[in-house]
């Protein structure tokens, strides 16, 4: 395994995870460099959410090395938590507040002082479009909606590295324009993205890894060294 | 501890033989009670030991939560296992002495008694608290924190119902205070000894079997073909360990 | 306009802004404050008809008061964390950058003030059905406010388990009622003689006090040491 500099946003090695006696992540091996996008590709229960939620420090590994940003893991956690942004399966919104209440929590969470928290959360409702529901209680929106107020909170701290769980999910097509510009690949973004996929995992990711049922690696490396037809091989035996 | 099971288990049983015989052929017929005063041998012995189990529990809990090692969060739930059971011997026998010596099958004046009642209540939520959280790692941890607040509050108990007590009541218990005869002495200290034994001897046996049973388990997974990821969490590895019952 | 390396954002703000955001849900929704201070009403008037008395003094008067606010102070612990493990259990903050503990903290201050409002309910309450002077509120103000402490903090705790549990209604009266004893042993040694029929007295107050001050602290310090394990994955 290539043992870089710190110029690695990521850097894995034979990474584990172990639920008991169900394994997850089986010996994950990678290097993402700075300004690159990973793109994560798998059947359900192949450990993709898994995977993430180690590197969003929500998970401790079983064993292995995880270095993200300079920080290992699960020793340095506490240093990184500040600098990624996630985007789980869940919204992560508090159901009785609004959402500018949700972002105003966030952004305390985060240490941004308030009259700066209170600019960038108006300027990130507008770019969503959700001037007219970031006052309603989040219980009474959309799961459109509450993707949209889940991306704002995501980049609110103005993360380094952005670890994405299909981040299209729920999103009519005027909301993935909007969110494009947020938590897109332009603007030399380092992202982990999570997707089902393929065709836009090999278009907007410069690597990727492919997973397998208990969480093996099926595929690791330039998303230019594998071409659609192979990748559908790679999961059509992985199916059988 | 490297004694082995054998080792340990004839050592009990030497030594429980040991206080049978002292209890009904050397220890004194105490002068106001009787002989049912000889309850005194099992009940304090049994009471001693099950809190001191409850402290070790606390002890390899709170190691359990250092280290992360499963075997330490396997040891200390059996310790607190078998010292509820050790628990439930002394409040039958306590029962048992109230009736005799009071008339009645259970007495508040007795601080030591109610203290432990209250404690043996606490550490018997135990159970149904673990076996409440899935997830087998998240349920380790639970269960020490679980352990070690149980520990704190064992001695805090003990102190408010001694401060509730009417204090003018004669204590029925006179354990270990000034006034025991020399024979009574040796036969309660051998007693004790016999019982610790017996209890660090079903802790050894208990945490062989679920080993084995874990291990067996294990074997059987690797034996069988197909996929293991849709399989139901079993105990892991080298350590025994609670969650998925093998009980 | 991200730092290099942002820090850990400091206990004193993340603690605030939890214990502010509970508190607006909890103003906004009344979840928790009518109905345990509707059940301590309504347990009043059960005790006054299943002890056929109009009139309570010394430990009948202590034990019905604690045991009802006991009961009642049940249903908010109850409630405490669910708020969290509804939107994706506990993550917005565990991925936040601050120490765990504030979020026991917060939650630990917020079951005090919905304590303490419940005590401004229901103790007039029980004066007025069952009492002859006011007298004795005042110290039974204190009493109940270091009782208050050592009950949040031992509730906190046993929520934040008890949440991630299949069952965790049941978890909370069944594990939290034999911790809370000797808080409810000091409390009821201390109120007991407030409430005479005579006047208030101060039997062993300053023990009691003391008693219920270390549970309190000793609590406090176990939460403090054990939650950050609680909330690892």
């Amino acid at each position: 395994m290539p043992k870089s500099t710190d110029d690695a946003a990521i850097l894995l090695d034979e990474l584990r995870r172990d639920y008991g006696e169900r394994t997850a992540l089986a010996g994950v091996g990678l290097e993402l460099a700075k300004g690159l996008t990973l793109s994560v590709l798998g059947p359900n229960g192949a450990g993709k959410t898994t995977l993430l939620r180690i590197l969003a420090t929500l998970l401790r590994p079983t064993t292995g090395q995880a270095t993200v940003l300079g920080c290992e893991l699960p020793r340095e956690a506490w240093r990184l938590r500040g600098r990624i942004g996630y985007l789980g399966h869940e919204a992560l919104l508090y159901r009785d507040l609004s959402g500018r209440e949700n972002l105003r929590f966030a952004a305390r969470l985060h240490g941004i002082e308030a009259g700066h928290a209170e600019r960038r959360i108006g300027d990130l409702i507008g770019r969503v479009a959700m001037e007219r529901h970031a006052d309603r209680r989040v219980d009474e929106l959309s799961a459109g909606m509450r993707q949209r107020l889940a991306i704002c909170r995501c980049v609110l701290h103005e993360p380094e590295l952005l670890l994405l769980d299909e981040p299209a999910a729920h999103l009519d097509p005027e909301g993935r324009a909007l969110a494009e510009p947020l938590i897109g690949s332009g603007e030399g973004r380092t992202r982990v993205v999570v997707s089902h996929d393929a065709a836009a995992a090999l278009r907007d990711g410069e690597r990727l890894l492919a997973l397998d049922h208990g969480g093996a690696v099926a595929f690791e490396g330039a998303t230019s060294s594998i071409s659609a037809e192979a990748l559908t091989a790679v999961y059509a035996g992985a199916l059988s | 501890m490297r004694i082995n099971l054998r080792t340990l288990s004839i050592a009990s049983v030497v030594m429980i033989a040991a206080s049978l015989a002292l209890v009904f052929f050397y220890a004194p017929l105490d002068a106001d009670q009787g002989f049912i005063q000889k309850i005194f041998y099992l009940h304090v012995p049994l009471a001693i030991v099950a809190l001191s189990g409850f402290v070790i529990g606390g002890l390899h809990a709170i190691r359990h939560l250092h280290t992360g090692d499963r075997l330490h969060d396997a040891r200390s739930y059996v310790s607190i296992h078998l010292s509820v059971i050790f628990g439930v011997g002394v409040l039958l026998t306590g029962a048992i002495w109230a009736k005799a010596s009071w008339g009645k099958w259970w007495v508040w004046d007795e601080p030591t008694l109610v203290s432990f009642l209250i404690v043996f209540l606490l550490y018997a939520t135990y159970y149904p608290f673990r076996y409440a959280i899935e997830d087998p790692e998240r349920q380790a941890r639970y269960a020490s924190v679980f352990a070690i607040t149980a520990g704190a509050f064992v001695p805090l108990n003990f102190l408010a119902v001694r401060l509730a007590e009417n204090l003018v009541h004669p204590r029925v218990l006179a354990t270990a205070e000034g006034g025991m005869p020399a024979k009574m002495w040796l036969t309660f200290l051998v007693s004790i000894s016999g019982m610790a034994l017996l209890w660090a001897t079903l802790v050894r046996f208990e945490l062989t079997a679920k080993s084995a049973s874990a291990q067996l388990a294990r074997l059987r997974r690797a034996l069988e073909p197909g996929r293991p990821e849709r399989r139901a969490p079993v105990p892991a590895r080298a350590a025994p360990t609670i969650a998925g019952g093998a009980e | 306009m991200s730092a290099a390396t942002p820090a850990e954002t400091p206990f004193r703000e993340a603690f605030l802004a939890i214990l502010a955001k509970d508190l607006r849900s909890e103003l906004r929704t009344l979840r928790s404050l009518p109905a345990m201070a509707l059940f301590a009403i309504t347990a009043f008037v059960i005790f006054r008809f299943g002890l056929d008395r109009t009139k309570l003094s010394g430990s009948l008067a202590a034990g019905v008061l604690l045991a009802t606010l006991l009961f009642a102070a049940i249903l908010g612990i109850n409630r405490i964390f669910v708020a969290e493990r509804e939107e994706g259990g506990f993550d917005a903050i565990r991925l936040a950058p601050i120490d765990r503990t504030a979020l026991l903290g917060a939650k630990i201050s917020a079951l005090l003030v919905y304590l303490l409002a419940l005590e401004l309910v229901a103790v007039p309450a029980f004066a007025i059905f069952f009492l002859d002077s006011a007298a004795p509120l005042a110290p039974l103000a204190i009493v109940l406010l270091l009782a208050d402490i050592g009950l949040a903090a031992t509730g906190a705790l046993i929520s934040s388990m008890a949440v991630n549990s299949r069952a965790r209604d049941l978890l909370v009266p069944l594990v939290l009622l034999p911790l809370v004893v000797p808080l409810m042993i000091a409390a009821a040694g201390a109120a007991e003689p407030l409430l005479e029929a005579g006047g208030p007295g101060y039997e062993r107050f300053g023990t009691w006090l003391a008693v219920l001050g270390l549970y309190d602290l000793i609590f406090l310090l176990v939460g403090y040491a054990a939650f950050d394990f609680l909330l690892e994955d």
